[in-house]
């Protein structure tokens, strides 16, 4: 089957997953995105690339973080940024999915940067522009539901390669809530495509899920284990809700077992790096010792966001 | 249709620069081939001239049509361009496009005193009000073919035509 991200000559046109995307668009992005990253040095913190364009910041779904880095990285393209709250706006008049779309098109939108609770939101906009001929208007996935978050997942590897420089010699730690984020699945997909050759998930069973074999990950239920020799520790972010559901008996417990702390980080290699999406809870997945460490490089994530944002950006719009 | 010597061709671009360009004056080098250029006229010419390199990738006036090029190297001046004498330096001079690109990104960096243009060969062929202040050659090549500069293992420059005009 085509990717729909590709078009037939293997051009990127939407982002909406790095699942099957082919190793060479994804370097291509990270190469992109480092003459990107020096932009913030300029006096004029912009580059005329996108000027006239529009892109709409649609999200279903709150976010601070990453609405911000793509609104950021769409300025600093020159292109004009229109950000929509949609939960507070039309859809709770009734209006559906795609008429807000189409809508939104009418006012000569040339991309939409997605986020919704539902998986396949940002799919299912992509197939209705390509399906009525309206191809010419891109969509960047920005996290749906479970399924993925694309740009989050290269920016994660952006920073790998920043501190670690190649792929092919590394294992990579992910701890924590893998089962219900799309943060994980797209840094894993990612990682596999570009030759890691051990990826870990570590975390309690009921935070796991049961088919990370088959995408060739190794499953670790114990600290000790899993960061044993890991290049790269990526924490994620314990959703609250998690608590309330009896997925876990509570906050402490948790940071008792897979909380990273200075003695946990120990056991990784000692010039391993620190990783975290945001937003941190401190105390329950992360020790503040470990998030302000020297060995912390969760700011650096947000810096580099904005690159690899614009790289998309720039690249889809081409 | 013969081409020049590109190693005589740059000796002889030193030579007009020489005494006419300020002493001060930083060079700035176009991806790829104004790069080389510069370096080499930097090591030729007296004076104090700091290199730096523009990629003109995020400026140019076609990425609305052919995208972005594979490999954007990364735009470094590492010196003051406010108040500074800049020498842009590139290797072909065609339709004035690239030139007009650099000079909106190094202003991006401040405001220059004043900036040159040096390069290697003029094929003529304006699109933009833009003339070189100092070249090495000036010829006339069918609007086919483009003019390509290479580098060789140990530095050394050619100049050769290709088919498809730049």
């Amino acid at each position: 089957m085509l990717d729909p991200q590709l078009s037939a000559g293997g051009e990127l046109r939407h982002l909406l997953t790095l699942e099957g995307l082919p190793a060479e668009v994804i370097v291509r992005i990270l190469d992109t995105a480092v003459p990107f990253a020096s932009i913030a040095e300029r006096d004029v913190k912009k580059v005329p690339l996108l000027r006239g364009r529009s892109v709409f910041n649609l999200f279903f779904e709150n976010s601070t973080r990453t609405r911000t880095t793509f609104e950021i990285a769409a300025k600093r393209l020159s292109a004009d940024v229109i950000n929509l709250n949609i939960g507070f706006s039309s859809t709770s008049k009734g209006e559906t999915l795609l008429d807000t779309v189409d809508n939104l098109v009418a006012m000569n939108a040339d991309m939409f940067v997605v986020r919704h609770s539902q998986s396949g939101a940002p799919h299912l906009i992509a197939a209705h522009l390509d399906r009525t001929g309206r191809s010419h208007v891109h969509v960047v996935n920005a996290g749906d539901g479970r399924h993925a978050h694309p740009t989050q997942g290269l920016l994660d590897l952006f920073t790998i390669r920043h501190y670690k420089k190649e792929f092919r010699n590394l294992t990579v730690g992910i701890i924590g809530d893998v089962l219900h984020s799309r943060v994980a699945r797209s840094l894993i997909h990612g990682l596999t495509t570009l030759g890691t050759p051990e990826v870990r998930a570590i975390g309690p069973k009921t935070l796991l899920p049961t088919a990370l074999e088959a995408l060739g990950v190794q499953v670790h239920h114990d600290m000790r284990t899993g960061l044993a020799g890991c290049d790269v520790v990526v924490m994620l972010r314990l959703q609250n809700e998690r608590m309330k559901g009896a997925l876990l008996p509570s906050a402490g417990e948790y940071f008792k077992h897979y909380g990273l702390t200075a003695e946990k980080l120990a056991l990784a290699k000692p010039d391993a790096i620190v990783m975290h999406p945001g937003p941190m809870n401190r105390g329950v997945e992360i020790d503040s010792a470990v998030a302000d460490g020297e060995r912390s490089v969760i700011l650096p994530q947000v810096t580099f966001g904005i690159a690899v944002r614009m790289a998309v950006m720039s690249i889809l719009a081409g | 249709m013969g081409l020049p010597d590109a190693e005589r061709t740059i000796e002889a671009l030193a030579e007009r620069m020489r005494g006419a360009v300020a002493f001060d004056a930083k060079f700035v080098g176009i991806y790829s081939g104004g790069a080389w250029i510069a370096e080499r006229l930097a090591a030729m010419i007296d004076g104090d001239h700091p290199v730096g390199y523009i990629d003109v990738s995020f400026y140019r006036d076609d990425f609305s049509r052919t995208g972005l090029k594979p490999e954007v190297k990364r735009t470094e001046l590492p010196f003051e361009v406010e108040g500074a004498t800049i020498v842009l330096v590139d290797d072909v001079l065609y339709t004035g496009r690239s030139v007009r690109a650099a000079v909106n990104e190094l202003f991006d960096f401040g405001r220059p005193a004043r900036v040159e243009l040096a390069v290697l060969v003029d094929r003529g062929g304006r699109e933009l009000p833009i003339e070189p202040t100092y070249a090495g050659a000036r010829l006339a090549v069918a609007r086919e073919l483009s003019i390509v500069l290479s580098r060789g293992p140990e530095g050394k420059l050619t100049l050769t035509t290709e088919a498809g005009g730049a």
